[in-house]
């Protein structure tokens, strides 16, 4: 705690820099090779497996747990890699407690599935750390595959269609590759910059070019996507934030959440990230669980995460509910802001109380905040000629959109939930749809 | 609290936890803290002729099997007896047993396979006040090649002419330490009896590689590159040392002879289960080098209370499973049972399944929800479901009731027993049916 801690207003170094180090260090542990031999002996390699069904990519998970077992994170992780090859990240920020350890028998039996996330990133590091990717690259095909965002979806689809032999050029509207992984996710699920470093390991398969601060519909158009390339994905995730619709929502300290995690994403120094003494975000999701709990880690005093239903009813699993609670995040539900107060500055928030239909009860509650998040849900920037459904890009199958040659996956599409590893699993099977096509199979 | 003293072969001990001839009784230091400890008495480690002791390898003599968890399940060794000199030996025996005289103090010796050999040592081991000897005749390396330990245990003839010269030359009661690397363990324990052993103990270790160094190729524990066979000992021979046992308890040649079981024997259980099948006494070594001499406190607390529960005295428990030891022959074919999956317990695996589908007899089926359920038409009853469920009591056996038809084969199940000896398929049988093959199977039931 500095002197910093106790003034009102957004500043920086409200913590030191020990206790930032501390607060935005792994999440959980690596297990060194003990632990993960301990932990993959409790897996029962269960016939069928419910854990594989629940993956969104697949995994053989039995298959991947045995080899820890047998003394081969190696062979392991190339189990993990064949279904998924961002599977370092999935096994840091997939909702496993909702995914494959909610499935694993062992949760029936005793409330302790087998941590199948823990042990993916013990098998998925100790290749990573060995330098080795174990992929080649088929005889060039000399197609072209344009890729828009460089995101999970887009480094999948990339990844699979460079093994396939096909040229693959990826275009991101930001300055670095990696999409929500590098942008979107909280700190202390990622550290040590393994976002960039999996894109570098993901990238030695070759074959794949990145071109960075090129935005779809600023700098690029479909149209010429489609006419320089044999086949467009499009995998570019979710862009606007939606404003609150409340008067005096320019007043500073005012932020959408993802630019808030962007920002903390990108500053090497935490120390010099300013951040309010009371804080509070409006959502209900992982987003508004990242910024909340990151904010309370930047050593903001009070962290409300404002949700307009019950709490059974929000996005962030229960798991990260939990996780706000214990880093000292109140979150309080039935509510919508209703005013903002302030004089340039935001002061107080002021919410509604609502019903279960939305209507307010006419009871009201102000609560002090120099910062307030948005993490309402965020929208699909429009791409001229596809059909939209449901707010997303509409697709068929393997992510065919609307318009012959381009497909699409990821959060920009329709169908499926918004995690990295439905991501992957999307660019992945829509890469396996474009070789298809391309090779005159499909 | 069950009286836990015992007398074995007349010699008296506290409790029937002995430490087995071994490191863990190669010198004074460590017997005290033994005795300290609470065991019962100890075989002291195997002392050899005087003149020059034998010498040990310098590099590792252990080599280790693991379970989960690097749980200890096995070890071996290729450790010598004692590289003491014998005076030094003699004396802390001397002085050991005069400080602790309600403790067994047996002494294992093993000299070269001549008559002056024996009768040379065994006045010394008298004079220091032993209550009794062993013969190492077990053990399988390293002397085994100089023509002793398991070189003469492999041998009747030997054994018995060996134990012949002891019963001779001293009043001690004479255990024989056989070894379990032969065929068929009833021929050396004969041999024993027959030269005149006041009891046999078993098991000594048995002939081992606990794993191959897979990057310079050679055995484990390695000695500049190379291995050598060691004995193998712990939780994981328990089984085979149980059936040692019992094939000595209940052969009409040696039955009644006294037994003192080793053999992995970890816990009061594993005690209690060599005793059962035979054994007056057990002999502990591994479970004392994996967790020290603490261990004792739940041995001794852990018979006397299996016993108070029984209502049972110690010498009840000795050879109380023997008669239920029998030939595959006499097991009754009428007892006919069927596998039961208790839905509530069942966290749905599906080890069950995969077991029996892809490696016995399809009797389990699965639903698309995974409910797993037996087919009684193609049980078996073979009980290999029950020993991969990883559900203690989620799928157990049940008996179909004399009088009910067995679907798999459509028979009735018979009240009276029947086995193999009155079945017509054998040959041997009174009821023997030339084609008795083709008429089991073809037969409809009554």
């Amino acid at each position: 705690m500095t002197e910093a801690f106790r003034q009102t207003g957004i500043r920086a170094g409200r913590l030191g820099p020990d206790d930032l180090a501390r607060n935005f260090s792994d999440l959980h542990a690596a297990y060194d090779r003990h632990e993960a031999t301990v932990a993959a002996d409790r897996c029962y390699f269960c016939h069928d497996a419910p854990c594989i069904t629940a993956c969104p990519t697949d995994i053989d998970i039995p298959l991947f747990i045995r080899q820890i077992q047998a003394g081969q994170p190696e062979a392991a992780a190339q189990t993990i890699f064949d279904q998924n090859i961002l599977g370092g990240m999935c096994a840091r920020v997939c909702p496993t407690e909702t995914l494959c350890e909610q499935a694993c028998v062992r949760e029936a039996a005793e409330g302790k599935p087998v941590e199948i996330g823990r042990l993916q990133r013990y098998a998925t590091d100790s290749m990573m750390a060995a330098g080795e990717h174990p992929y080649t690259r088929a005889p060039a095909t000399g197609r072209k595959v344009a890729i828009v965002g460089a995101g999970p979806a887009g480094l999948a689809c990339a990844h699979r269609l460079a093994m396939h032999g096909h040229d693959v050029v990826v275009f991101d509207a930001r300055p670095k590759p990696g999409g929500l992984n590098e942008y979107g996710i909280a700190a202390y699920k990622t550290p040590n910059g393994f976002a960039q470093a999996e894109v570098d390991w993901l990238l030695k398969i070759g074959g794949i070019t990145l071109q960075h601060d090129r935005a779809l519909g600023r700098d690029l158009t479909l149209e010429e996507l489609r006419h320089d390339h044999d086949a467009v994905f499009l995998g570019m995730g979710l862009g606007g934030v939606g404003a609150l619709g409340l008067e005096a929502e320019d007043l500073t300290g005012c932020e959408n959440a993802v630019d808030f995690i962007a920002t903390l994403r990108q500053t090497e120094d935490l120390t010099t990230l300013p951040v309010g003494r009371h804080i509070v975000v409006i959502g209900g999701g992982m987003t508004a669980v990242d910024a909340a709990v990151q904010s309370k880690l930047l050593g903001a005093q009070s962290v409300t995460i404002a949700y307009r239903r019950a709490q059974d009813r929000m996005p962030a699993s229960r798991y990260e509910q939990d996780l706000a609670a214990t880093h000292g995040v109140q979150i309080l539900t039935h509510v919508v802001p209703v005013a903002l107060h302030g004089e340039g500055a935001l002061r107080e928030v002021e919410l509604a109380y609502v019903d279960a239909d939305m209507t307010q009860t006419g009871e009201t509650i102000r609560l002090a905040a120099d910062q307030l998040f948005r993490a309402i849900g965020q929208k699909l920037e429009t791409v001229e000629g596809l059909a939209i459904e449901g707010g997303k890009i509409a697709v068929t199958g393997a992510g065919r959109t609307s318009v012959e040659g381009v497909w699409a996956g990821g959060d920009c599409a329709a169908g499926g939930e918004d995690l990295t590893v439905t991501a992957v699993a999307q660019g992945r099977d829509a890469a396996e749809d474009i070789h298809a096509m391309l090779t005159g199979a499909g | 609290m069950a009286d836990l003293t015992t007398d074995f072969v007349g010699i008296k001990s506290p409790n029937p936890f002995w430490l087995a001839s071994a490191p863990p009784t190669d010198k004074e230091y460590n017997v005290r803290r033994a005795f300290e400890a609470g065991w019962g008495g100890v075989v002291w480690k195997t002392l050899g002729a005087e003149g020059p002791p034998v010498v040990n390898v310098n590099g590792p003599r252990y080599g280790a099997v693991y379970g989960a968890d690097r749980r200890l399940l096995g070890l071996n060794n290729i450790e010598l007896i004692t590289d003491r000199p014998l005076e030094v030996n003699l004396r802390e025996i001397k002085q050991v047993k005069r400080d602790y005289p309600d403790r067994a103090m047996v002494v294992s010796i093993m000299v070269p396979c001549e008559e002056e050999a024996w009768k040379a040592i065994l006045p010394h081991v008298e004079e220091t006040g032993a209550d009794g000897i062993e013969l190492n005749f077990g053990c399988p390396h390293g002397m085994s090649e100089r023509g002793m330990g398991s070189a003469v245990g492999q041998v009747p003839e030997y054994i018995e002419m060996v134990t012949r010269w002891c019963k001779m030359y001293t009043r001690m009661p004479v255990i024989v330490k056989l070894t379990p690397n032969i065929t068929d363990i009833r021929k050396p324990a004969a041999a024993a009896k027959r030269g005149g052993a006041d009891a046999v103990s078993l098991i000594n270790t048995i002939n081992s590689i606990t794993h191959v160094d897979l990057d310079i190729f050679a055995p484990e524990p390695t000695i500049d590159g190379k291995g050598s066979h060691g004995g193998y000992c712990g939780p994981a021979v328990k089984p085979i040392a149980l059936s040692m046992v019992s094939e000595i308890a209940r052969d009409p040649e040696t039955h009644g002879l006294p037994i003192s079981g080793i053999g992995g024997v970890t816990t009061w259980r594993d005690a209690a289960e060599f005793m059962a099948l035979g054994a007056g006494n057990v002999q502990v070594c591994t479970a004392a080098m994996t967790y020290g001499f603490g261990i004792v406190k739940e041995l001794k607390a852990g018979l006397s209370r299996y016993l108070d529960e029984k209502a049972m005295a110690l010498p009840d428990l000795v050879g109380r499973a023997v008669p239920n030891v029998t030939d595959w022959q006499h097991l009754n074919l009428e007892y006919v049972t069927k596998a039961r999956i208790d839905q509530d317990a069942c966290i749905k695996c599906g080890r069950c399944y995969a077991a029996c589908e892809d490696t016995s007899h399809q009797a389990i089926s699965m639903s698309a929800d995974r409910t797993f359920e037996v087919i009684d038409a193609e049980c078996v009853a073979c009980n290999l479901c029950v020993d991969v469920c990883p559900v203690e009591d989620c799928i157990t056996m049940e008996r179909l009731a004399p009088g009910t038809v067995d679907p798999r084969t459509g028979k009735t199940v018979q009240a009276e027993p029947a086995d193999w000896t009155t079945h017509p398929n054998n040959p041997s049988s009174p009821n023997y049916v030339p084609d008795g093959q083709t008429r089991m199977v073809e037969e409809p039931a009554e």
